[in-house]
């Protein structure tokens, strides 16, 4: 046991023997956080009193801890990136970042890292900058509990909230994303996790997600964003329990997901989205236990969808619930609750006894004449409707759920 | 409320087809709310009402009444009234009565259980609907002096608004596929006060669709103040014309 201990106490020696607390604010020796940092030897922790603070570009180029107290203001002056990350084992806690540079070609950002692994950036607030966070090569990186916000007009005047490339393991979590162009930005990142962040009013995607497999995103919010949330060109990815509400307007969807397979979407809400899912070239996805609730379009599924299963879900007040733009199916439809299902369940299994066509003749019109909308709900589009769900002949006839439910599920 | 209007009433209520059709809008709106769970679904089964059977009776009922009161109108004409109050005192009493048996009928259920300003639409549209196919009514039955082939052209006149119409517009948007035909397609639905009233009151409720890509345009002309404004004008519009024809025609004709 001695020996243990012993060895405990040598390796951990060098903590207890080196690890200095250094003080910047404005009545300490240092007055500056680059002076600190500099001064400063791997391991270090800087505590830096509150103050506004500017420095132009602060580059951390050694495994150090960089906490703020009481929110210590680092202004970049719209001229400067305002935090470089440039070494492992980095924490920057509790900053107030404000007004980073704005330039196209060098993506100036409240806090960049580069090429490193192990750093947290936590607890901050990011006012107003080009781009939020910004990982680049970064892996087993942390970012929680950030407050990022900015007041983008246009989409190509403003960066992203948190931009990730080329990384590996992050965990992104609990991060509140508001006035970005994307709320958070996935450009070959894998094996990572999105959990609990809520994006709101973002001018294009709440969360857009590129070439990145093996994600997973969780219990997340996206509100009110410009075009919804993009899935693109990716395959394994996991979306559990997420709400995707109020994406209105002109090509904006809840969730588009184009070129990707593979993935599993499982217990998320969709609502008051003018589409909730939009499927484009989408294979082998597991679409269950979502409740997909007053949206224009419940699921858009184009006819490049293929082997994708929808079941057990609830589809309540859409305006429509399926709409395709071919004639060719190849997705399964099985168990869903359709608050337009008109049929009896004889047996009282739970189960409709007729099977349901989900796709409505109207909805396939207005999918190539979208002014027919128009019409909608007149005398003579019900009994055309109505007609076509008696003897489907233009609509195809295997686009069918063949065990609606007829209660909801409980979800 | 002069002499006549009050006599139109009082012989409306006591022919008791009124009180019936009040009836009937109760227990259709009562029962429609009491057995969706959904309030929105109910509202849709109540714009279907509107938008049909609250013109079929109003344009039917109008039409038989100005035929069953010919005598009355002859009498009437005998003494010294002016033809365009007999004729406005008609067609007030009938329009008003219509109106108040579906405010009480529908109203009262509507204000229960919809949403307010989706439900005060609703019953805005119901009573300007009743007020166009009274007027709508008045202009059939003057052209003949037949009786059936009066009722025949109050039935037409109703299919086509509700069925025939939108029937045309789909074809025009099927030939017209490949133009911008959105600008068009909003001045055409000038000419159908079934359709005016209908997207008044889509555009309260089903929101999401028509403000995608392809209600962006609808959205922009109907969804504003001033839209609202002149649509409910235009509306007015289909009571004031078909009426002052009439009128025209009641004033020149022979009895």
């Amino acid at each position: 046991m001695r020996v243990y201990l012993c060895t405990l106490f040598i390796l951990l020696s060098p903590v207890f023997l080196f690890s200095r607390t250094i003080r910047v604010g404005k009545s300490q020796a240092l007055t500056r956080i680059q002076a600190a940092i500099q001064k400063a030897v791997a391991g270090d922790t800087i505590l830096v009193e509150a103050g506004t603070y500017r420095e132009g570009n602060i580059i951390i180029d050694k495994p150090l801890v960089l906490q703020g107290l009481d929110y210590p203001v680092l202004d970049g002056e719209k001229k400067f990136e305002v935090l470089s990350i440039k070494s492992d084992h980095v924490k920057v806690d509790g900053f107030r970042i404000e007004n980073s540079g704005y330039a196209t070609l060098e993506d100036p950002c409240a806090v960049k890292l580069y090429d490193c692994s192990n750093v947290t950036v936590s607890n901050n607030i990011l006012t107003d900058n080009f781009f939020g966070i910004y990982v680049q090569f970064g892996r087993n990186c942390v970012i929680r509990d950030n407050r990022i916000k900015a007041f983008g007009v246009e989409e190509q005047q403003i960066g992203n909230g948190i931009h990730c490339w080329k990384s590996d393991s992050l965990l992104i979590i609990a991060n509140h994303i508001t006035g970005h162009r994307d709320g958070i930005y996935f450009e070959f990142v894998t094996h990572s996790v999105i959990w609990r962040n809520i994006s709101y009013s973002n001018i294009r995607y709440g969360l857009h997600f590129m070439f990145s497999n093996d994600d997973a995103y969780i219990t997340n919010v996206f509100r009110n964003n410009g075009a919804g949330v993009a899935v693109m060109f990716t395959k394994k990815v996991t979306m559990i329990n997420n709400t995707f509400e109020k994406n209105w307007g002109d090509a904006a969807y809840g969730l588009l997901l184009k070129e990707i397979s593979d993935s599993y979407i499982y217990g998320n809400q969709f609502r008051e989205n003018t589409a909730a899912v939009y499927m484009e070239g989408t294979n082998r996805i597991l679409f269950e236990q979502n409740v997909v609730e007053s949206n224009g379009w419940g699921l858009k599924i184009q006819a490049s969808c293929m082997d994708n299963v929808i079941k057990r879900n609830n589809f309540i007040a859409n305006t429509f619930d399926i709409s395709t733009n071919g004639t060719l199916v190849l997705n399964t439809f099985n168990g869903n609750y359709w608050d337009k299902y008109e049929g009896y369940d004889l047996n009282r299994d739970g189960t409709g006894d007729t099977p349901y066509h989900p796709l409505s003749l109207f909805s396939v019109i207005t999918e190539n004449n979208p002014a027919a909308m128009l019409l909608y709900r007149s005398l003579i589009v019900s009994l055309l409707d109505k007609s076509e769900k008696v003897i489907p002949s233009l609509t195809p006839d295997n686009f069918v759920d063949n065990a609606p439910l007829i209660h909801s599920l409980p979800l | 409320m002069n002499k006549i209007t009050k006599f139109v009433i009082l012989d409306i209520l006591r022919n008791k087809i009124v009180i019936a059709y009040t009836l009937l809008l109760a227990v259709l709106s009562w029962s429609v709310f009491s057995l969706e769970d959904n309030s929105i679904k109910g509202i849709l089964t109540l714009l279907n009402l509107v938008l049909l059977y609250v013109p079929l009776v109003a344009i039917i009922f109008s039409t038989i009444y100005v035929y069953n009161s010919s005598e009355f109108i002859e009498l009437l004409i005998s003494q010294p009234i002016k033809r365009k109050k007999i004729w406005l005192s008609l067609f007030s009493g009938l329009q008003l009565s219509l109106i108040v048996a579906f405010l009480v009928g529908a109203g009262i259920p509507i204000m229960c259980f919809a949403p307010l300003k989706l439900g005060g639409m609703l019953l805005l549209v119901g009573c300007i609907i009743s007020a166009v196919f009274v007027s709508i009514a008045f202009l059939g039955a003057i052209c003949t002096r037949d009786k059936a082939k009066g009722i025949g052209i109050a039935i037409l006149l109703w299919l086509y608004f509700a069925l025939l119409f939108d029937g045309l517009v789909l074809f025009l948007v099927f030939q017209f596929a490949d133009y911008p035909i959105e600008h068009a397609m909003m001045v055409l639905t000038g000419f159908s006060p079934i359709d005016l009233a209908r997207i008044l009151i889509l555009l309260q409720m089903d929101v999401s669709a028509m403000m995608g890509y392809t209600g962006a345009v609808f959205k922009e002309f109907f969804g504003t103040d001033t839209g609202f404004v002149i649509t409910i004008l235009v509306l007015c519009l289909w009571i004031a014309i078909p009426f002052m024809l009439s009128l025209r025609k009641f004033n020149r004709k022979d009895l």
